[in-house]
């Protein structure tokens, strides 16, 4: 269940040519940097009012960011931090969450 | 695992840790071998708990932890101002136990024998291990304040920079303090744990004040040249709210204390309070100086970004607020907490043979209240560069707060919900 994520990854930063493209660890090790505010795998504090991303489409996460990322959707917060990831880590990043039971 | 005697544990870590060996020489590996992790704050909690989740199970953790319970520093500043309980604060070692499987064991490490990898412990004994991660946070440097350099003066003027007994004993300062009195806080030299968090207790003092005690003043005593951080946002919260309870001074370097007196003596300058808190330097927790780790400046751990490894020393790790920053990287539990899923990450890749990752990310979070209700933030996201082989701030991404506001109070307050369920259940 895990893995399938990292295999989409593994495609992608194949194609990027990047020279990490074996760590099958880089989608887990990316989602928990988010996971302080937004639960351990995504699966935040019921009533703590940040969003979990757990189980989330994957298509849905990364539309979210890349509206924080543009200034199209208003943030106090995601808006700046969305900015520090490139979109191939976005990309992991909401895949993992998305794989999350 | 968890019914074993010590003794046992001991022999099953061993042996796990030298099956690690034989299986790294293969290389790849599922991760095995016991971890030492002294230090259940921010750091070490999360460490211990990413550690046998990320291992599902199959590395040993144990846990040498001082307190009975975690406290946490962030949000410890309104239990000064008056909002919150320690009970609001306070969290159990529990969750790390019984769902992760962490040993936890309540005593203090006393030495490290790296070469042996062992570490002795307060209450007697020994134990080995295959890694160790230090999260040791800081110590007080004591003798730049000749006034405060014993235990009784100590008793007097409260640091309250770690969250505990000495924040209960702050508020009760301030609680018996006449209106008419003033609080005056000395803020050391950068870099310091938490650096708003001294404005912002400033400002929950004042609020304090203004609600109850309207006569009283507060004074902020800063070593540095100017506001270290939020600069624009706590200045207008000051101007806001503020005016006439609060007066900042920058370049105003606490020299020594007077306890008699209650006065902080700076260079040119003298200034009696009623309430006088003084945030001594600090360096890192003294178990790094006692392991002989080489510290930058005589104060910080050099480590490698890859793992958290300490240059100097193979097999320890060091995290959170004892090492030697990168560049523009506070020191905070949010990265703390981050600084620990590294080290795990890199810890599980080097017990099964593997090169940790050469890509690692960590990112920041901070936020401070102005008031009982109103917060402001910082945060920043660092990655690797291979050039410097250093976590080096994004450039265009992090920032500030636009201005202060509730509802950033209240996700000041979810915040720390999760994070300290992030580290601890």
């Amino acid at each position: 269940m895990k893995l399938l994520p990292t295999v989409a990854a593994l495609g992608l930063l194949a194609a990027t040519g990047a020279a990490h493209a074996a760590d099958p660890n880089l989608a887990r090790n990316l989602a928990a940097t988010c996971a302080n505010c937004h639960g351990t795998n995504g699966h935040a504090v019921p009533g703590s009012g940040i969003d979990a991303l757990a189980g989330v489409d994957k298509a849905k996460i990364l539309q979210k960011l890349a509206d924080f990322k543009s200034g199209v959707k208003p943030a106090s917060i995601m808006h700046q931090i969305s900015k520090g990831y490139t979109d191939e880590q976005l990309d992991l990043i909401a895949g993992y969450f998305a794989a999350q039971k | 695992m968890m019914l074993m005697k010590r003794r046992d544990f001991l022999k099953v870590g061993a042996a796990a840790g030298a099956m690690a060996s034989l299986y790294g020489c293969a290389g790849g590996g599922k991760a095995s071998g016991h971890v030492v992790v002294v230090g259940g704050g921010y750091g070490g909690a999360t460490v211990a708990k990413y550690l046998r989740m990320w291992s599902e199970g199959s590395v040993q953790v144990t846990l040498i932890e001082r307190n009975p319970t975690f406290i946490s520093c962030p949000i410890s500043n309104l239990v000064i101002g008056g909002t919150k309980t320690m009970e609001d604060i306070t969290v159990s070692y529990d969750g790390l136990k019984n769902k992760w499987g962490v040993r936890i064991v309540q005593d203090e490490v006393v030495a490290v024998d790296a070469a042996k990898r062992s570490i002795s412990l307060a209450k007697g004994g020994a134990m080995s291990y295959d890694r160790l991660v230090l999260s040791p946070g800081v110590d007080f440097m004591w003798d730049q304040i000749p006034g405060l350099n014993n235990a009784d003066a100590q008793a007097k003027v409260l640091h309250a920079w770690k969250a505990g007994p000495q924040t209960v004993a702050l508020r009760k300062q301030l609680e018996g303090m006449k209106d008419g009195g003033t609080y005056a806080i000395a803020i050391p030299k950068a870099p310091y744990r938490c650096p708003p968090g001294p404005y912002e207790r400033a400002c929950l003092v004042a609020n304090y004040f203004k609600q109850n005690k309207p006569k009283s003043k507060v004074i902020i005593l800063d070593a540095n040249e100017d506001v270290v951080s939020k600069k624009g946002l706590f200045v207008k919260a000051w101007e806001d709210l503020y005016k006439g309870t609060l007066e900042y001074r920058n370049n105003s370097e606490l020299k020594d204390v007077d306890v008699k007196t209650n006065t902080a003596i700076l260079e040119f300058d003298k200034f009696k309070a009623d309430v006088l808190n003084v945030i001594p330097p600090h360096r890192a927790g003294d178990i790094a100086a006692k392991s002989g780790l080489k510290l930058i400046n005589n104060r910080w751990v050099d480590i490698n970004w890859l793992s958290m490894e300490v240059n100097s020393t193979p097999g320890v790790h060091v995290i959170g607020d004892a090492i030697f920053p990168a560049p523009t990287m506070p020191k905070s539990g949010h990265m703390a907490n981050q600084h620990g899923k590294l080290a795990a990450a890199a810890i599980l890749n080097l017990l099964s043979g593997q090169e940790p990752s050469p890509t690692p990310v960590v990112m920041n979070t901070c936020y401070s209240f102005v008031d009982a209700k109103q917060a402001i933030h910082v945060t920043s996201v660092h990655q690797y560069d291979p050039a410097t082989k250093v976590v080096q701030p994004v450039k265009g991404a992090g920032g500030v707060s636009a201005a202060r506001n509730e509802i950033e109070g209240k996700v000041a307050l979810g915040w720390a919900k999760n994070i300290w369920a992030d580290m601890l259940a």
